[in-house]
């Protein structure tokens, strides 16, 4: 059915508006940092003295080159781990029939349920004793324990999709089980492995709770822990534009990111596999 | 190339379900054997324990003489067409019918000189580097065969091949996989539920029910002597008009009127398991009647008149259905296969509707009465209590009817 104009203006009406309503503080936050530390708080959106001085003063100062280094570091091998892992998982709950599979998915689940901020006075005591307060395993640690259920979740979502028999018909063909998940299964959850992969990166780089409890030097305090304690020029300025120009530097790439990805998550690239 | 051996395999699910009871077939080194049967009577499954993707509870599976219970299906060398295919969605149709030598480590000249030659044969040299997903259901069901034959594999696997295309050419690759069987002679196993694909292409065809074999042997043989009422009505197409009748000496008393007995059905119901009874299920084929009029030697059957309620010309033929005044004949298996036919949705009628072929020449008209005679020689007499044939074997399977299954019989193993 073809929608009529009325619809298509009601539709276009509506996207603007989330667009932005979306886009806003984002243009913001780009302005922001493109404005000197005097007139940060001037209340205009177009800056009167347009400056990179922010630019210059966060990758001047150490902090925040190594934050954005633990950042990147500390969210891929996350991901990275998640992802394998929960592929793992995933395949072996939407594929086979063992007894306390409800109950893994229910443990899952409740994982999730923890409230972050109740676990992260214990974790922290825990990680001093142990050696882990401050390290990147341990805010990895932490990370894949919330990342996991989450792309479990997603990933046998994803699993379900794919016909039962592709796998059959490739170990007729004569396929291990693990041939069949490397060259039939793995190539055709691409769009979830790729989603999953962007929900995980995001989840681990953007943590605040974790990175501000778990950490204390630059050895593995992450950019969202790291803009926290930015300093001013001096005690008396804030460091609007320095945050602001910091936040810029870490949102823009990911969003890049994210936009190229988005072309992977392909819908419909199982079709022609079975008939119906 | 090898023989398959299935012996007393029986698939048991963990809930308790019995799929497959005690299964016995042998299929011997390059025959098309056909397992046949309404929906859940577990050919699909008995054919999946073939290919090992289904574990055997009980039994023995043999593929070549060696035991391959416990082999997975990569070490069973067959092949297998899935009823929705499953090619692989991200590879090229080369690729797909390439994927297996490709794991076997087979040279890239000779997947290529393969791919080529299975190309040919199935009419894909087109397509080779187009992906399923822009390609018809008749060439993604080819693609399915090419994947199949590349490998020559000891055995072909067909669940359902053609059930996904649309009449048409469902009868053009019936006939295709017919040619192609018999050029590579490989020993193959088709399940259908299709009796007009299981009576065509069969060497051999066994039909099951309720996960019980019911009959194995040639596509004639089962037309012509169904050990039990399932197969025969599930053989045949119109299928096999049942009627009551009771044996009186040598007369058989018929809703329609009373017949003697010719002597070769008198001489195989003497041979036959169950003789001296007297109510008895009568089976008569549609092609069995004929146009009183057309028939000069009424001598042999049975001569009636009645009212014509239906007419359908095909052209070459009538068929016509007419209700004989009598109560329907119960029986399990009968039930079954109405309902597999989704006849119980049809409102029922009042007595039993009989269908009839009659020649073309036929001058019978829709609504009138026409007297129309059945070939007493052609009935098939049942036990209704069992369900099993009255008749002895005949010994001469040359007498088949003259209709489809022409040619086919001989290898009768009774």
């Amino acid at each position: 059915m073809k929608p009529t104009a009325q619809q298509k203006f009601g539709w276009s009406g509506a996207f603007a508006v989330i667009i932005v309503v979306s886009l806003v503080p984002v243009f913001w936050l780009i302005m922001l940092s493109l404005k000197t530390p005097a007139s940060a708080t001037d209340g205009a959106f177009i800056p009167h003295h347009w400056t990179l001085s922010n630019y210059h003063d966060i990758f001047s100062a150490g902090l925040f080159t190594s934050a954005l280094r633990n950042s990147i570091g500390i969210a891929l091998i996350s991901t990275a781990l998640a992802v394998v892992i929960a592929s793992s998982a995933a395949y072996a709950i939407a594929r086979l029939d063992f007894p306390g599979k409800r109950a893994i998915l229910a443990v899952a689940l409740g994982v999730t349920m923890f409230p972050q901020i109740s676990l992260v006075g214990p974790l922290y005591n825990l990680w001093r004793q142990i050696g882990l307060f401050d390290t990147w395993p341990g805010l990895i640690i932490p990370y894949l324990t919330f990342a996991l259920p989450l792309s479990i979740y997603t990933l046998s979502a994803f699993f379900r999709e794919i016909p039962w028999e592709l796998e059959q018909a490739a170990e007729v063909d004569g396929a291990t089980p693990f041939q069949a998940f490397m060259k039939i299964i793995a190539p055709l959850a691409t769009p979830g492995l790729v989603t999953t992969f962007i929900i995980v990166f995001l989840l681990c780089w953007n943590d605040f709770i974790f990175a501000i409890s778990l950490t204390s030097s630059n050895a593995a305090q992450t950019v969202p822990a790291a803009l926290a304690q930015f300093p001013g020029a001096s005690q008396f300025t804030q460091p609007i534009g320095d945050i602001a120009a910091a936040a810029v530097v870490v949102t823009i790439p990911v969003m890049i990111i994210v936009i190229l990805f988005q072309r992977r998550i392909v819908s419909g690239l199982t079709a022609g596999a079975v008939k119906g | 190339m090898a023989d398959i051996a299935l012996e007393h395999i029986t698939k048991k699910y963990g809930d308790g379900f019995e799929a497959v009871k005690d299964l016995n077939l042998d299929i011997s080194d390059g025959e098309f054997m056909i397992l046949v049967g309404p929906s859940g009577c577990g050919k699909s499954t008995a054919l999946r324990m073939v290919a090992g993707l289904e574990d055997i509870t009980g039994g023995e599976l043999k593929i070549g003489g060696e035991v391959m219970n416990d082999r997975a299906p990569k070490d069973r060398d067959i092949a297998m067409v899935f009823q929705n295919y499953a090619l692989y969605p991200h590879m090229t149709v080369r690729e797909n019918m390439g994927f297996a030598l490709k794991l076997a480590g087979a040279p890239k000249q000779e997947i290529n000189d393969k791919v080529t030659e299975a190309a040919r044969i199935l009419d894909l040299q087109q397509h080779l580097d187009r992906k399923p997903a822009n390609l018809s259901g008749g060439q993604r069901q080819r693609v399915a065969m090419g994947r199949a034959i590349v490998r020559n594999p000891k055995a072909f696997l067909m669940d359902e091949p053609l059930s996904n295309l649309d009449a048409k050419l469902r009868v053009q690759m019936r006939t295709e996989i017919a040619r192609i069987q018999q050029r590579f002679e490989t020993t193959t196993i088709y399940v259908t539920h299709d009796q007009t694909e299981a009576l065509t292409l069969g060497d051999r065809i066994a039909v099951m029910r309720a996960g019980v074999l019911q009959q194995v042997g040639a596509p004639g043989e089962l037309y012509a002597h169904p050990d039990n009422l399932f197969v025969a009505g599930f053989i045949g197409s119109p299928s096999m008009n049942f009627l009551p009748g009771e044996i009186d000496g040598d007369t058989l008393k018929l809703p329609l009127g009373d017949v003697q007995m010719p002597g070769s059905v008198r001489q195989r119901l003497s041979s036959g398991p169950g003789g001296g009874r007297n109510g008895v299920i009568v089976g008569m084929r549609p092609e069995d009647f004929e146009d009183a009029q057309l028939v000069p030697d009424r001598g042999r059957g049975i001569t009636f008149t009645t009212n014509i309620d239906v007419l359908e010309s095909m052209g070459s033929e009538f068929y016509v259905y007419f209700n004989v005044g009598t109560e329907k004949v119960a029986s399990r298996e009968l039930e079954e296969l109405a309902n597999d036919a989704g006849a119980a949705e049809l409102p029922t009628q009042e007595g039993s509707q009989v269908t009839a072929r009659l020649e073309a020449a036929s001058r019978v008209r829709q609504g009138q009465d026409a007297e129309l005679w059945f070939n007493a020689e052609h009935i098939h007499l049942f036990d209704p209590e069992n369900g099993k044939t009255l008749l002895g074997g005949d010994g001469h399977v040359d007498e088949a009817p003259s209709s489809p299954p022409q040619g086919l019989a001989g290898s009768d193993d009774t």
